[in-house]
């Protein structure tokens, strides 16, 4: 295709991807380096029955004229990086040096909201991603072996989770898990504490949000890889089972190998969609034991306090930075298999 | 196959069937449940005192005379006027659908046949773009679109979800077009079609699969989005999705976590219908990517 024609088809995608996706992360970076302005305050003499005094008041004009003159606010270089909502280097460093167990500094740093939420967005993608990728194989195997009936049903019934809007799905859970809901209810009745509630306990809140991260992201490991278990060749499995190997052998030596280039797949787009982890948060409700990257940007904009760009900017950018580095494998892979392909 | 089947030993196929019966479970209850608690009143649904009121209903029997109550459907609907969040929400996704595929089409086509390098390091670039979590990018577009007066319409958030949509639209189309034979729009150009009409006449008519499929997931993604919908519009221009957070902030009254209950369900009710109809077309979409790539 000449070079003109190519300019011209792919123009109008280019450029919206342009402007509101290239745009906006460098706009994010700039706006990381300013802050909201203070309020201008002028002197005044305030006169009463008592004498007159010189006092500070907020000169609401100056300060709306401020705000319109420079809407993105003052420069301030790196400072909202370093500030306690984000790195919080200096209140690290004191932690360093006045804890005496590396435990202890942990748990200080744990108490800085940028870390806090750091560590559930770690812990929820590190966990989740290999969770998913191992029921949803499980999900496939068993499925390829149930009569050909069955299996569109079941396969319906299996898209759901992943198909519904996240903040549904995880709305729906969350009512079901409430104390007052069935699960919360037979929970407690298994465990015969009535005062046991998901949503009390910051670790069970964790495990709550896991478990819904599996369910909603297990049926495209399941679809994936039930594909990939028709492509198996029969031949191979065929040698095997003459060779003697039983059925774990065959599934462990000749399927899995097979599916491998599948298992990174899924692991490499898992890993980038969980780390946005945000959704079921707002739906479950969860901040006050969970917050995510996410999250905190959200907050950040509607929270309720009006919106504070120059936070958001910098957690955004330490977020992009995050998913640059969950990028580059996949980045490499698909160099990888491109690479002398034509496109 | 099928003679492996029969070889199976019986503990393996009962350790089967209970395992798929109990994902089958945990993935379809979560929907009927919350679909049977919707016709019930609060002190059913989330009952203080026993669960098994929300099977019977012994609460909406004595508030409303009957076993099932639509009241949570009245409120969320009429009341609450989920309604124009609903006609916001279809005037969103057609949009975004249809632009998306126009200009998908377009840039996929050109990226499947251009054959030059620059095409592949767009396709890298648009996977750079793909990963960018939406909140980052919506917090670069706030302070210019309150600035521009521009925040709080149906047509921004339009133009936002389609730009988000083109990384994955412009990968799955190029994928799709790839399969199409070369040797169809070259003949049409030796015969004497330009470029363009080439696509047109030629490459038009045969490409509707491809683009059916990619179209889901566009809709899907439309659809299900909550951090640009919750975000770019205000109050008067509510989408579904935020306007049922909306009612969770309003729980405190009785009932109102009923009208949420309703209007998850209605939100629900398209999306079954579409993975009812193109239950074939979503597992082709999804495993295109991975299982050729």
């Amino acid at each position: 295709m000449k070079n003109r024609t190519f300019f011209w088809f792919i123009l109008p995608s280019l450029v919206t991807m342009m402007l509101f996706i290239a745009l906006p992360i460098g706009s994010v970076f700039i706006q990381s380096l300013h802050i909201e302005h203070t309020t201008v305050l002028k002197e005044v003499k305030n006169c009463g029955p008592f004498g007159c005094k010189l006092e500070m008041q907020v000169d609401v004009d100056a300060t709306s004229q401020l705000k319109k003159d420079r809407p993105l606010g003052k420069f301030n270089g790196f400072g909202t990086y370093k500030n306690r909502n984000h790195l919080a280097v200096s209140e690290l460093s004191t932690a360093w040096t006045n804890s005496p167990t590396f435990g202890v500094f942990l748990s200080e740093a744990y108490n800085l909201p940028f870390y806090r939420a750091l560590a559930f967005t770690l812990t929820y993608t590190f966990l989740v991603t290999p969770l998913v990728v191992m029921l949803g194989f499980c999900i496939a195997l068993a499925v390829n072996s149930l009569p050909k009936r069955i299996k569109g049903p079941t396969i319906f019934v299996s898209l759901l989770p992943m198909i519904v809007t996240p903040l549904i799905g995880s709305l729906i859970l969350f009512w079901m898990i409430d104390s007052e809901g069935i699960l919360g209810a037979s929970l407690q009745w298994i465990f015969e504490d009535p005062s046991l509630s998901l949503k009390a306990s910051p670790t069970l809140t964790w495990a709550m949000l896991i478990v819904y991260g599996v369910w909603h992201s297990a049926p495209f490991a399941f679809i994936i890889f039930y594909a990939g278990l028709q492509t198996v060749p029969a031949e191979t499995i065929e040698a095997a089972m003459i060779d003697g190997a039983s059925r774990w052998e065959r599934t462990r030596y000749v399927i899995l190998p097979h599916l491998v280039p599948l298992i990174v797949f899924i692991a490499l787009i898992q890993l980038m969609d969980n780390f946005r982890v945000f959704e079921p948060i707002v739906g479950f409700s969860a901040q006050a034991s969970a917050t995510s990257l996410s999250w905190i940007i959200f907050n950040d904009l509607a929270g309720g306090e009006g919106s504070f760009f120059g936070s958001a900017g910098a957690t955004s950018v330490l977020t992009i930075l995050g998913v640059a580095v969950l990028l580059i494998p996949v980045l490499f892979r698909t160099w990888r298999d491109f690479k002398g392909k034509v496109v | 196959m099928s003679e492996l089947i029969h070889r199976r030993p019986k503990s393996l196929n009962i350790v089967i069937w209970v395992f798929v019966l109990c994902w089958v479970v945990a993935a379809g209850f979560p929907f009927l449940w919350t679909m049977w608690g919707s016709f019930k009143v609060q002190g059913d649904f989330f009952s203080k005192a026993d669960w098994t009121y929300a099977i019977s209903g012994v609460r909406t029997q004595i508030e409303t005379g009957g076993a099932f109550t639509g009241d949570g459907y009245f409120g969320a609907w009429v009341t609450k006027s989920f309604w124009t969040a609903a006609l916001n929400t279809m005037i969103v996704v057609i949009s975004v659908v249809v632009i998306s595929l126009t200009l998908g089409t377009l840039g996929g086509y050109a990226l499947a046949r251009s054959g030059k390098k620059y095409a592949f390091y767009l396709l890298m670039l648009a996977l750079v773009f793909r990963a960018m979590p939406h909140i980052t990018l919506v917090s670069g577009y706030l302070l210019p679109f309150f600035e521009w007066n521009i925040w709080g319409h149906l047509p921004t958030a339009i133009i936002v979800m389609v730009a988000i949509n083109q990384p994955f639209t412009l990968w799955m189309l190029h994928s799709f077009f790839l399969n199409i034979p070369k040797d169809l729009d070259e003949s049409a150009m030796v015969d004497g079609c330009t470029r363009f009409q080439a696509f047109r006449r030629v490459i038009v008519p045969v490409m509707w699969p491809g683009v059916i499929t990619t179209g889901l997931f566009s809709f899907l993604l439309a659809y299900n989005d909550f951090t640009v919908t919750a975000t770019l519009l205000g109050q008067s221009s509510q989408t579904m999705v935020p306007k049922i957070a909306s009612f969770l902030g309003t729980t405190q009254t009785e009932g109102n976590v009923m009208f949420a209950v309703a209007a998850v369900v209605s939100a629900t009710a398209p999306l079954f219908i579409l993975v009812m109809f193109f239950q074939r077309q979503i597992v082709s979409g999804l495993t295109a990517g991975a299982v050729k790539g």
